[in-house]
């Protein structure tokens, strides 16, 4: 039978765990398109490209996991509890820190679409909030990865070892396009 | 030639520019870089979709249309 009683249930934790790997792959190609010292044109493109469309790809995965986890009843989470955190009755904590996520996520979105109608600084601050609701999407996705599924928990601290090596060499790059214009400035002008 | 429904012109704002090389892959007939990575605008006329998608793709919000 396709349409058993744990039908949503493993819907939600599959697409919930799809949903961790694409979000990981997203915030990848955003940190290296920011952080990279010397981009070539074509692999910059496609890096951003990827991370726009696929950005729009994960919502889908998101959004069916969100509707799963609540229309499956399995667990008592209320629809309020996805945007509030902290109030559902099931996990509050983790829900809660899923809630976190999706209101930093909606605001990250929201800005990201009105970009060329808002100012860049105002853009460029709610979007270093992607580092935030990442870190909170690992956690929740963590800790809710349970004993029995080690492959779950597996992938979701995969997710947050790479995210996390590329969030340090981000740090460590500081800015490309301020460290090559002083090198261009300093160079030997004939 | 002035800017159309199908046609615009495209610039950048060199203070925002940091170099990514997008618009030379997205507009290659239009932008060319030069030895450090930056935009040099061959050509401003460009066809309205493919610069608005340039736009777009430009990691820095540099790029714009008139």
């Amino acid at each position: 039978m396709i349409f058993g009683e744990s039908t949503l249930w493993y819907l939600s934790r599959a697409t919930g765990v799809v949903s961790m790997v694409l979000l990981t792959v997203v915030v990848i190609l955003g940190v290296v398109t920011a952080g990279r010292r010397r981009p070539d044109g074509a692999s910059a493109t496609v890096a951003m490209g990827i991370h726009r469309w696929l950005s729009m790809g994960m919502l889908v995965f998101l959004i069916t996991h969100i509707i799963t986890a609540i229309v499956d009843g399995f667990v008592n989470i209320s629809w309020l509890a996805v945007v509030v955190p902290f109030i559902s009755e099931y996990e509050p904590l983790l829900v809660g820190f899923g809630a976190i996520g999706v209101d930093l996520l909606v605001a990250i979105l929201v800005t990201s679409f009105l970009r060329h109608r808002i100012a860049e600084r105002n853009w460029r601050f709610i979007h270093w909030a992607t580092y935030g609701m990442w870190l909170i999407a690992v956690i929740h996705g963590f800790s809710f990865g349970t004993a029995d599924q080690p492959v779950l928990r597996l992938i979701t601290l995969g997710c947050g070892v790479i995210g996390g090596l590329f969030a340090s060499w981000r740090v460590a790059t500081s800015f490309a396009d301020r460290h090559r214009r002083t090198e261009i400035a300093a160079q030997e002008w004939s | 030639m002035p800017s159309s429904a199908d046609h615009r012109r495209v610039a950048v704002d060199r203070i925002l520019c940091s170099g990514h090389g997008v618009c030379a892959q997205t507009l290659p007939a239009s932008i060319a870089l030069d030895e450090w990575g930056y935009p040099i605008i061959v050509e401003d006329h460009v066809d309205a979709d493919a610069g608005a998608l340039a736009v777009k793709l430009c990691p820095a919000r540099a790029l714009f249309l008139r």
